[in-house]
Formats: C-alpha cells, structure tokens, sequence
C-alpha cells in the first residue's frame, strides 16, 4: 500500500484530503507546517507528498528543494498544491524539482486521477 | 646678439664680448670689400696676394680666439 | 704591390683598428673612465664636419675656381667664435632637456610636436642623402683609380657598371655592417656613443696626416716649395688666373652665400649635431673646440692649392682635379704614400657616413617610426614588456635603408655633379633648419605651426630649386624642366625663380628657401600666442636656466613601479636600474623602491626615456604613467587669472546643479514609492485570491466527496457538511470585507453619518461577542457614561469596528486570567474610546503592521504560534472607517519588559459642535 503524506496548514483542506486519501486506499500522514512536514517525511517516508505552497515556517517550495536534495529521497513524489495560480508559481515549483502542481480549488476526481499516474498506477 | 643672463661674471660679458667683435671682424675681412682689395694679381713673397691674406688674416683670427678663450681661463 | 687584394686588405685592416679604438673606448667608458672626457678630443671629432669633399673635392674645386673652395671652411671659423653663445648654449639646452638629435631639439622646442620631429627627419633623411653618394662615389672611385696603378685611369660611367660589378655597391654595403656594428650594440639613454667619439677623433688626425703627407710630398717632394709652386703657375696664364678670384658682384656674392651656408651647416649637418651637441661630455669642452676645429680647418687647407696647382701642372687635361691627392703620388710612383692616401680618404668617408648614419637612424627610429608604432594601438606597444630590443632593430634597418638610398642616389644622379656640388645640395637642405632652430633658441614667439610651416616652405622651395634640378641634370626630368620651367612657365624656372638670374644655383635656392621658411615660420607664428607647452619649451630653450633646471611640475602622481617599469620597457632592465638607483642614491634612497613618487623623479624618467626614444614619445609615455599635463608656473599664472572669472560661473553652476540633485533625489523617492504601492497592489490580488481560493477547496472538496459517495458514515457527513457551512461563512465574510475595503479606498463608500450614542452602541456589540468571552473565560469590563456620547458617524459601521477589536482582544489574551476594558471619555472636541487587554501585547515594529491589509500580528517571539483565524483585514477595515468619520486609530502598548504586558487600541472621532457646548 502506498503512503501518502498531505501537508497543509489549513485544518479544512487537511481534512478533506486525509478522507479524499484515505478513501482511495493510501496510507496517509499529516503534517500541518514544513518543519513537521521534513520530520515526517525521515519517519514516514512516504511515496507522495501533497504539498501545500504557503504555510508558515517552511514553505512548499523549501520542502520540496530539501527533499530532491537528499538523493535517498530521489524516489519520493511530489505534487504541489496552491491558491495562487500564477505561472511564475508552477515554473517555479515544476524548477525545483515537483513532479505536478495542482491549483486550488481542486476537482477531487482530477486530484485522484493524477496521484495515481504519478505513483505509476493506472 | 642677444648677451645670456649666464653670463654672470664681468670676465664672462667680456669674453663674450670679445668674441662677438671677432666674429664681426672676420664677417668684415672675409668678404667683400675688404676681399676686393687684396683681389690682384701679387705675389708676396713669392706668395699670391690673394692667398696670403686670407689664410693670414684665418690664422690671425684663430690667435685670437685661442687667446681670448683660453686667455684668463676658469 | 697594389693589386686588389692588398688594397681592400689595407682597408679592412685600418677598419679593424677603427673598430678597435671604438669597443676600446666604450670600454673605457663603462668603468668611468673616460677617454673622450677631453676638450681636444671634442675639437678633433668635429672635424668629422671634413669629409672626401675636403679630401678630394676641395682640390678639384680649387683646380676650378682657384680660392673659391675656401669659403665652406671659413664659415665654420666664424661661427665657433659665436660659437661660445650658439653652441654653448644648444650644448646645455639639450643636456638639460636631454635632446638626442636634431630632431629631437625641434621637436622639443615646439611643444614636444611629433609630427614636427617627423618632418625635420625626412627632410634631413632627403637631404642628406645626396651627401652620402658622395662619399660613396669618392670611395668607389678613389678605388677604382687605384686598382689600374700604374695607370692613370679616370672611372667613368658610372652608372653603366652592372650591379654586381659596381664597387660602390660594395662599399655601400660593407659600410652598413660596419655602422651597424658600430653604432647599434646596445642603446644608451642619452643617444651617446663614445667608442664611436673616439674612433672619429682618430680618423680626423688620419686625415690630415694623410693629406698632410700628399702636400708635404707634392710642395717639397715634387717642387721646391710655396713660392716654387706659385712661380711655377704664374708661368702658366690658365693656372695664374686661379689665384685671384673672379671679381664680379656675383661671385662676392656667391661667396658670401657659401660662407654663410657653410656657418648653418657646421652646427646643422645631422652630423655635426650630433658629435657637437648630443655627444658632447661637457658644455666646457666648446671652449677649446672653438679655435681647434678652425685651426684644424686651416691646417687641412693650406696644402689645397698647391696640390690643386702641383696637378694641373703634371696633368694639363685628362685627369679629374678630385683626384689629384691620389693620382700624383700614383704618378710618381709613391705606393705606400698613394695607399696612404686612399685610405685617408676611406677615413674621411666612414666617419662621415657612420656618424650621418647613426644620426639619422636614431631620428628615424625615435622620431618617425616609434610615434606612428607607438600610436598604432593594434599593435599593442605602448603594452609590450622590453621594447629595447625593437628599437635597436628598426635602427639597425634604418642604417641600411638609407645607405641603399645613398647608394641608390650615386647610382641615378652621382654623374652629374662635381662632388662638391652634390655636397652643397645637402647643405641648403640642412640650412632650412636654421630658422626653426636659431629662433627657437633665441626667440619665444615661435610656435609649432610657425616651425611646421617654416620647414614645409623651406623644403619646397630647395626641392624645387635644387634637388628637381639635379635630377633634371642627370636626366630623369626632361631638360625643359629647366630650361623653360614647368609646363613652359618661364617665369616659374627653377633655378631663375620670377625671374632672378645671375645667382648661381646655390645661392639663388638660398634666397629663396630661406625667405619663404622665415617668412612662413614668423606669419603663422605670430597668428597666436604659444600655448602652454611651447610656452613653457620656450622659457626652457631661450632661458636656458643654468642648472638645466625645469621648474615643470608633473601634476598627479604616479607610482614608482610604474616609471620603473616605463623605463625599463626602453632602456631594458638593467640600464633602467642603474640609472635610476644612481638617482635614488642621489637623493638619499638606498633602495629606488624608497623614491618618492615626485615630479623630480617623473621629470627625471622622462629624460631617461627622451634618450632613447626622444623627447616627443616620451612625454607621451609617461603622459600616460601619470594622469595629468605638467604645468609650468607661467600657465599656473594664468589659469589663477582665468579662475577668478570661472569662481564666479562656477559658483553659480554649483548651486543649479545642487537643486538639480535635489529635484533627482525627489523624483526617485516618488518612483519608488510609486513602484511600491504598484507592487502592494499585485501583492493585494495575490493575497485576495490565495484567501479567497483556500476556503473554496475545502467546500468543493468536501461537496465532491459527500457527492461521490452517498454511503459516507453519519459521523463524517456530518462533519463535513459543518465545515462546509463555515467555509461558506468565512468566504462571505472575506468577501464582504473586500468589498468594503474597495469601496473606502477608492472613496466609494456612501455611508451618511448620523447622530448614534456611542455607548449605546459599545453595549450592543459587547452583547454580541459575550458568548465568545464567556467560552474562553475572559473578563469584558467597559467604563462607560449612561449615555451619548453622540458622534456623526454610520451605527453598523462603528458596530463593525467594536467588534472587530473586541474579537481581537479574546483572540489574543490567555484564556482564564484575560481581561479586556472598554473606555470611552468625552473631552476636547473629540471622544476617545480605548479597547484594552492583558494579552501579550505587540511589538513595536509590529504596531504599524496590524494595520497593513492580510497582516497580523506575530505574537511575542516573532513566530506564528498558531495561525489565528481572521482575514488580516479587520483592523485595516476600521481604520479606514474611523477615518471616513474623522477620527483616527491606533494602538499603544508599554514598553517592552515592563511588568504589565497588553495592547491597548485607541480610537477619537470629533464631537459635533453642538454637542461640545454641552459637556
């Protein structure tokens, strides 16, 4: 069974993912700012991260450059999540080493669909 | 001519002084009309007229400069 | 005994011993001393000024003319007596001014002008070339007679020999390896060449010694004496006619010219200027020379005419008179004295040409080749390391270039003069100097157009009186060139100028030449003051301060790494180093790293680099070492009184520029302000769409989910459907705010302020938010009048504002021992409510944040300790109401690490009049 770790600092949103997630058949972690987010990560080791861009002490995009930079980690997932659509945003979180970005507000379905055909399922 | 300023001491104006009146006598005796009078054909001891007085007159000038020169010398 | 063999045997061998004396005294002079530190030695080397136009022409013209060959000799005499002023004074002036050539002292004296240092080089470079096939013809043919002893034969056709055959050729040749040799070993920084000196100095006693021996010998040996000699050719009515001369006004006249001709040419030669002026030792050593070198002269003459009588009278016809001093020893079978003789003649043609040579190489070199290279920037010079080695190269192909001229010359146009003719052409183009030179040493008027145009208009006139005539003579211009002038144009005849004839040739181009140069050099320099540099040259070459003192001061400063290494591309490392450690002992230094970086020491690098590459060139050099021109006190001087007049423009442009600066400075903070707020703006957006999107995902999320999948447990979809209404709450919130905060910014907002009680309405909101204070456990306390007071304002809006800050407040008090106080009081026109609690209260550099849109307030450590709830907006919002209303917002806390912590808001709205009255 796959883990998945979903990272957000907004409880709601959290929540709704865990479900989303956990519904699907994922092992599921959460972690509510970057810091919790990098421990997990060490103790879980997830497959996938859901990564939310903006939150407070350690953003998306320090988490995502701390985890391509461990190479142990170089299997890892990463879809990034957030509010913010500009394109400088996805260019820069695609740049730092994610492997798909999604704009909230999300379709759960299409949120569903690209985590399976990141982690390779069907 | 113009005198130098350099010339400071009065030996010096006077050498220079000297110098220039020769120069002048010279420009006088080696030319015409002084050169016109002795323009005949003479012989001075057995010497052409001509001849002897200019390297006379040359030998005599350069006395002259030697002596003013080296005269009190310093 | 005279075959060939022996005769070029006899040559190399006396070549040899000249080249011996030479490495012998520069041997000498390395270690200090010096052989030709000696007043004689000066005078003798001066004699270099005879050539084989003494040796062999001075008869052939006497043969001709009788006394007319003495004048050339005469004017030098006349000149050494001024010599003292004249000579002495070009002596000290290039000393101090470290000139190394005549180009050199010209181009220096006008302002360091390259371009006039390149100008005298070609015109000396052209006009002396003639002057070198002379001695080459002589030579060659001195040789030629030789060869065919015991016959008397005259070489003729010279230019018919072929190539190869032609001795000349060879002697050309032989005679630039051997000044080469001689004059290009190494490069000395004042052009200074004693072995060279010394090695003169001897062959002027070889020549007089050799000359000395044909008089003796044809006087005493072939007549009984003088008087013999003379009675003899009194006998003979052509012979008797030579001893007086022709008495007419143009033969005055024509010696007059030659004198004065002959009184430029024994300083101008390029070079008599260089043994009488660059290689002299001392300025003290003129003093002798000015009755030695005419001494000399006129011991090298006495023997002329009776030579010239002996050999007309052994050779009524048949015989060149040139060759008299060989061909009469050769007639009466003297070998040894015949050998002798030639290579007396040798001897005065190898000084002659070394010394020309050397001459003009180095004013080749330094004052046309290495301007133009130094200049070309893509070669990149100016950067090359040790230039030293490229300079003794380009000499070294100078002395060749112009022997190959010379040669070239004797071959085209030798035939077609007498030897002494060929020799005058070169003394009137040297004689065009004389303006630019006398005046520049005498006058302070002169100026570099002046000096440019003297020279330009000199050289013109003798090209076309003299030098285009000779060749017409010799056959490359047609003869009507001369005969009927250019294009037929009688009036414009070259040798009778608009008309003026009866002048001989010579005399006619002095005339000529010279006015147009003198007329040309006063016109243009007069046309304006010398500017600052050849003012300042003047003061140096006129003046002449005794001391060689130049009271230049470099401005700016450079290091002395720099002008070391400057030098010691020149002069190579280890010439640059002995004289500078020289200077740096002079002056106290041990060590020349120790010297001061001064004008002294800039000055003196200067003419350490003049030497070897002239004076031109050199400014440049360190021109570009150190920044700045030198000044010398008279252009100070004048600059003082100019700045007078510039203090006062300058004052003025100082406070227009200030206020220029000003209004700059103004401007950029407007556009910085400008580009901020822009940025604010985006950030603004950002920030609405990031809050505004983020409770949306959680309602579409958990909508999604709850309709994906209806068998969802009781437990969850209740929850779910919670959190969904108060996302939708939340998001409405946000929107009204955004709202409102559009509508107050952009002035927008249409609220009509009515009478309200202001306590009335602190009660109602306390009302509303009790159950927030009751869940927590925090006190709500207010000090409040029964009622009013009544301010102008909206009631939902002030509503807004009580409640935004009392939320606040519970946010942020610990829950259980929090405390919040509502105050209002009335007073002074305005009413001041004061919302306070015993939170952790808020940094100062925070205290201006809150109020800044999506800002909040960070807590005590500076972190986020749990992310509030809130938009951010709140308190942005009241302040912008409070103010619509009049009043105004802030907040104060105590001090940081005080005992009692808190936050207290304040807010005053104005209190309409009436109301005032009351209270």
């Amino acid at each position: 069974m796959k883990k998945i770790l979903i990272v957000d600092d907004e409880a709601n949103i959290v929540i709704s993912l865990e479900f989303l997630m956990k519904k699907e058949g994922f092992h599921v972690a959460v972690a509510n700012d970057g810091e919790e987010a990098l421990a997990l990560i060490d103790s879980f080791v997830p497959d996938l991260i859901l990564l939310d861009v903006m939150m407070p002490k350690k953003s998306g995009y320090e988490v995502c450059e701390a985890v391509r930079r461990n190479p142990e980690r170089s299997a890892t997932k990463i879809i990034m999540l957030t509010a913010k659509g500009r394109e400088t945003e996805i260019a820069k979180g695609l740049a730092l080493g994610a492997d798909a970005y999604v704009t909230k507000p999300f379709s759960t379905k299409d949120l569903v669909a690209k985590v399976r055909s990141v982690l390779g399922d069907a | 001519m113009s005198q130098e300023k350099q010339s400071g001491t009065g030996f010096r104006r006077l050498t220079a002084q000297r110098l220039v009146a020769i120069f002048l006598l010279g420009g006088v005796v080696f030319n015409w009309p002084l050169l016109s009078l002795f323009n005949r054909q003479a012989e001075l001891f057995g010497i052409p007229l001509l001849y002897l007085y200019l390297f006379g007159s040359w030998l005599v000038l350069i006395v002259l400069m030697a002596v003013v020169i080296e005269g009190k010398g310093d | 005994m005279l075959q060939g063999w022996s005769i070029v045997l006899a040559s190399l061998a006396y070549l040899g011993v000249l080249f011996a004396i030479a490495w012998w005294a520069d041997r000498r002079a390395d270690s200090g001393r010096s052989v030709i530190a000696n007043p004689t030695v000066y005078a003798l080397s001066l004699a270099v000024y005879c050539t084989t136009w003494t040796f062999y022409g001075s008869v052939g013209r006497a043969a001709a003319t009788g006394i007319g060959f003495l004048p050339i000799y005469l004017g030098p005499t006349l000149m050494l007596s001024l010599g003292w002023f004249v000579l002495h004074k070009m002596v000290r002036v290039a000393k101090a001014n470290r000139i190394t050539s005549i180009a050199d002292f010209v181009a220096s004296r006008y302002g360091k002008s390259p371009l006039l240092g390149g100008l005298v080089t070609i015109i000396a470079v052209v006009g002396v070339v003639p002057y070198i096939a002379l001695q080459l013809k002589a030579v060659s043919n001195s040789f030629t007679i030789l060869l065919h002893h015991p016959d008397i034969v005259m070489p003729t056709g010279l230019g018919a020999v072929p190539l190869l055959q032609d001795s000349a050729l060879y002697v050309a040749v032989g005679m630039a390896a051997f000044t080469i040799l001689f004059g290009t070993r190494h490069l000395d920084a004042t052009e200074r060449h004693e072995g060279m000196v010394a090695a003169i100095a001897f062959e002027s006693v070889v020549k007089l010694a050799a000359f000395f021996a044909v008089g003796l010998f044809v006087t005493y040996g072939l007549h009984g004496g003088f008087q013999h000699i003379f009675d003899q050719a009194e006998l003979v009515p052509r012979l008797a006619k030579l001893m007086v001369a022709g008495d007419s006004a143009a033969n005055y006249g024509s010696w007059a010219a030659l004198t004065f001709l002959s009184m430029l040419s024994v300083l101008l030669l390029p070079r008599q200027f260089q043994i009488a002026v660059v290689e002299n030792v001392n300025p003290d050593h003129v003093r002798r020379a000015v009755w030695l070198f005419p001494l000399y002269l006129f011991l090298i003459n006495i023997f002329v005419l009776p030579i010239a009588l002996g050999g007309l009278l052994r050779f009524p016809t048949g015989v060149d008179a040139d060759t008299f001093v060989l061909t009469l020893p050769m007639a009466e079978q003297g070998e040894a004295l015949a050998l002798f003789v030639f290579i007396g003649g040798l001897s005065a043609a190898t000084g002659m040409v070394i010394v020309e040579t050397i001459a003009l190489s180095t004013m080749v070199c330094n004052d046309l080749v290495m301007p133009v290279l130094l200049r070309w920037k893509s070669l990149g010079l100016a950067e090359r390391r040790d230039l030293s080695g490229l300079l003794l190269e380009i000499r070294r192909w100078a002395i060749a270039a112009i022997l190959m001229l010379g040669y070239g010359y004797f071959r085209l146009a030798g035939e077609a003069y007498a030897l002494v003719g060929i020799g005058l052409i070169s003394f009137a183009a040297v004689a065009q100097f004389a303006p630019v030179l006398f005046g520049g040493l005498y006058w302070k008027g002169g100026t570099r157009e002046g000096a440019l145009a003297g020279l330009l208009a000199g050289f013109a006139v003798w090209t076309y009186t003299l030098l285009l005539p000779s060749f017409s003579k010799s056959g490359w211009l047609p003869a009507e060139f001369l005969s009927h002038g250019p294009f037929g144009i009688e009036l414009l005849r070259p040798q009778q100028l608009f008309g003026l004839a009866g002048l001989d040739e010579i005399s006619h181009c002095l005339l000529w030449s010279l006015l147009a140069n003198i007329g040309a050099y006063l016109a243009l320099s007069l046309r304006r003051a010398p500017d600052a540099m050849e003012a300042r040259q003047a003061n140096l070459f006129v003046d002449a301060p005794v001391g060689g003192g130049s009271l230049s001061s470099w401005r700016g400063s450079a290091r002395v790494a720099d002008l070391l290494a400057l030098v010691e591309r020149f002069l190579g490392v280890e010439r640059a180093r002995t004289a500078l450690g020289r200077y740096a002992r002079s002056r106290g230094a041990s060590r020349i790293e120790e010297l001061q970086a001064d004008a002294h020491l800039i000055h003196f690098a200067e003419s350490l680099l003049a030497g070897a590459i002239g004076s031109a060139s050199a400014h440049v050099m360190v021109a570009s070492v150190v920044e700045e021109e030198p000044l010398g006190l008279d252009e100070v001087m004048n600059i003082l009184d100019e700045a007078s007049q510039v203090r006062a423009y300058s004052r003025e442009l100082e406070t227009k520029s200030r206020e220029l600066e000003q209004a700059t400075q103004e401007l950029r903070a407007a556009n910085e302000r400008l580009r901020e707020v822009d940025r604010m703006k985006d950030d603004f957006i950002s920030t609405v769409t990031h809050e505004l999107r983020t409770p949306l995902t959680s309602i579409r999320a958990f909508s999604e989910m709850l309709f994906e999948d209806p068998k969802i447990d009781l437990a969850d979809r209740s929850r779910f459907l919670g959190i969904i209404v108060s996302e939708t709450e939340r998001l409405t919130r946000l929107i009204n705010q955004i709202l409102d905060l559009a509508k107050l910014e952009s002035g927008r907002a249409e609220w009509t302020p009515v009478a309200v009680d202001l306590s009335e309405i602190v009660r109602e909101s306390m009302e509303s938010v009790s159950q927030l204070y009751r869940d927590k456990g925090v006190l709500l306390e207010c000090r409040l009048p029964a009622s009013g007071p009544e301010v102008m304002a909206d009631r939902d809006r002030l509503m807004q504002v009580f409640l935004n800050l009392l939320s606040n407040a519970v946010k942020f008090v610990a829950p259980s021992t929090g405390r919040v106080e509502v105050a209002v009081a009335a007073g002074d026109g305005a009413v001041r409510v004061s919302v306070t609690d015993n939170g952790p209260g808020i940094a100062g550099e925070d205290q201006e944040l809150i109020f800044e849109k999506f800002r909040q307030g960070t807590g005590n450590n500076g972190t986020l300790t749990d992310k509030p709830q809130g938009t951010g907006l709140g308190l942005p919002i009241s302040r912008q109401i409070i103010e619509y209303f009049g009043g105004r917002l802030w907040v104060e806390c105590p001090p940081a690490g005080s005992v009692a912590a808190g936050a207290r808001f304040i807010f005053t709205l104005p209190l309409p009049t009436t109301q005032k009255e009351q209270t």
